[in-house]
């Protein structure tokens, strides 16, 4: 059995969420293949014949894949998935983006956000906001699955020596075309990569707010995430929400900040190892699942919280 | 120009679903039932696309049990002109619906096929991916923004990393994340204007797809509950707690 990983990544460098689909790969077993389709995308094609676990890179350069656009990446991973048993990509944007073209085309299923390996045909998948758990089985040839990152441990990123294959390019389609971008910069952690994540919601009131919570990730070298309620109300960018539909996280320890714990938030968090919720309702249903609640104003608590980790850093 | 939008009947967001002691799903039976959000968000940008004299002609689709006429009638009230129901009381997996999707769009000829990026009952995040494939058109997911001009939608996705936009050649799929609009309520006329639009019904035999499911769902369970619930009664306390007994700072 071979598996097919398609990394993401930006050229330069592997993207972490590749590791944990490679991760995957192995849970499943057999020989792990990671494909990196890019333009001048050499440097990540290195980085992950490095990944422990891998047996071989796969290496497709062509100006069309700098940006990665579905519609030329899927057509390039279907005239490759034959000789694998399983295409794997991570359930982010990107995977999530070209991976149900790659199954359309192959006319097969696709199974979404996996949680669990059962065995190299049935998977664990939550659903209803990961309010429940499928086992499904797929009875097609070749499975394309994408991989809840949470639940697979990265895949040591050092330690292996794959050898790089060039493999041709297929010839664009031409059906899209990159526009621009406008990607978030922040000297914190990635959300789906942070240890701590401090969240704030509704309650926060605007974006000047957020200064609070960005003061308390910086003294715990925090990422900064939020609920849905606070990106629609445009306190903060799109790419901080945590949520059903968001970013799942689940960080060692996860501070949730005038959130009141709708059940599509909560299944983005709740996960996390340790949950703090800082509230001023005390009926707010987040308090049901963290394990340490304060009940009280926010813009009393987080000042507060912020002045005793600075006391304590010192100290 | 032509748009189809795909309306899918879940369960209310509101509702907290309850696996069934059989597990074999959840509980279904006396439960409030509401168009899929991010497909009234579809439903939405179709309407305004109306309104700013691009689309010409609305028309919602839904699969599913009888029930679904409900959905389309939703759709209708919001502003959709009118209804193609395939009637099917099996389950539909994503790849099926792509399928009947594709039968309907080479029938009808869209210039733009709207659909929700997920539904929240399965969680899927596929059809419309599958659907933009199957035609072999191009595709703009997870879009926070739309513009149509000149044979091309130049569309904002929300990615992980924050916005991206891509040009689309027409006809293209769309799919709706959180941020394209804010879905309207309709109004009570338009309600009533609603029950006189046509919906048709067709069946996955009359569209010729082969609808069988290709997961088998073996078991359905709740996951792990969390212990949560303890309160703390000052900064400080909650500290020492992170350090020491949690051990997380």
């Amino acid at each position: 059995m071979t598996l097919l990983v398609v990394a993401e990544h930006d050229n330069k460098a592997l993207k972490g969420s590749t590791l944990n689909a490679v991760a995957a790969a192995a849970a499943i077993d057999g020989d792990v293949h990671v494909l990196v389709a890019g333009r001048d995308a050499r440097p990540a094609a290195e980085a992950a014949a490095k990944v422990k676990g891998v047996a071989k890179v796969l290496l497709a350069e062509e100006p069309a894949y700098e940006h990665l656009l579905a519609e030329d990446l899927a057509a390039l991973v279907v005239k490759l998935a034959p000789n694998y048993s399983h295409v794997l990509a991570p359930a982010t944007t990107f995977g999530k983006n070209f991976a149900p073209r790659v199954a359309a085309l192959l006319d097969v299923a696709q199974i979404s956000d996996i949680s669990g390996v059962v065995s190299p045909d049935t998977f664990v998948r939550p659903i209803y906001a990961g309010n429940a758990l499928a086992t499904v089985q797929s009875k097609d040839k070749i499975k394309v699955i994408t991989v809840r990152l949470t639940a697979f441990p990265a895949a040591e990123a050092v330690g292996g020596s794959a050898p790089i294959e060039t493999v041709a390019a297929v010839a664009g389609a031409g059906l899209s075309r990159f526009v621009g971008a406008e990607l978030s910069k922040s000297e914190r952690p990635e959300l789906t990569a942070a240890r701590i994540i401090v969240s704030g919601g509704r309650g926060m009131q605007s974006g000047d707010n957020f200064k609070l919570l960005e003061s308390l990730a910086d003294k715990l070298g925090a990422a900064v995430g939020a609920s849905r309620a606070a990106v629609d109300a445009g306190f903060v960018p799109n790419d901080y929400q945590v949520g059903q539909t968001g970013k799942i996280v689940a960080p060692e320890l996860y501070i949730a900040v005038g959130i009141s714990g709708a059940i599509q938030h909560l299944a983005g968090m709740k996960d996390s190892k340790v949950i703090v919720a800082i509230n001023k309702d005390e009926e707010a249903p987040i308090f049901q699942i963290a394990d340490y609640g304060i009940v009280g104003d926010l813009f009393k608590i987080v000042p507060e919280l912020d002045a005793e980790l600075a006391k304590r850093k010192t100290s | 120009m032509k748009v189809l939008v795909a309306v899918k009947r879940v369960i209310d967001f509101n509702v907290k679903v309850r696996v069934k002691p059989d597990k074999t799903g959840v509980e279904t039976a006396n439960v409030k039932m509401s168009m899929n959000p991010f497909d009234e968000i579809g439903v939405e940008e179709a309407v305004r696309l109306k309104e700013a004299g691009v689309a010409t002609d609305i028309i919602a689709v839904s699969m599913g049990p009888q029930a679904c006429q409900e959905t389309i009638r939703t759709a209708l009230a919001m502003g959709a002109d009118r209804g193609i129901h395939v009637l099917a009381d099996a389950e539909l997996q994503p790849l099926a619906v792509a399928k009947l999707m594709k039968a309907i769009a080479e029938k009808e000829q869209p210039q733009l096929i709207v659909l929700g990026k997920q539904a929240i009952d399965d969680d899927s995040n596929q059809t419309g991916q599958m659907l933009a494939a199957l035609l072999g058109w191009s595709q703009g997911t997870f879009a926070s923004k739309l513009k149509v001009e000149s044979g091309k939608a130049l569309v904002t996705r929300e990615i992980d990393g924050g916005l991206e936009t891509v040009e689309l050649k027409l006809p293209a799929v769309m799919t709706t994340d959180l941020r394209l609009n804010e879905p309207r309520y309709a109004s009570l006329p338009n309600i009533m204007k609603a029950k006189k639009k046509p919906i048709e019904q067709l069946t996955p035999d009359a569209l010729k797809v082969d609808v069988t499911p290709r997961l088998v769902t073996l078991k359905v369970e709740e996951p792990q509950k969390r212990q949560g619930g303890k309160k703390v009664g000052s900064v400080q306390e909650l500290v020492d707690k992170l350090k020491n007994e949690a051990r997380v700072i």
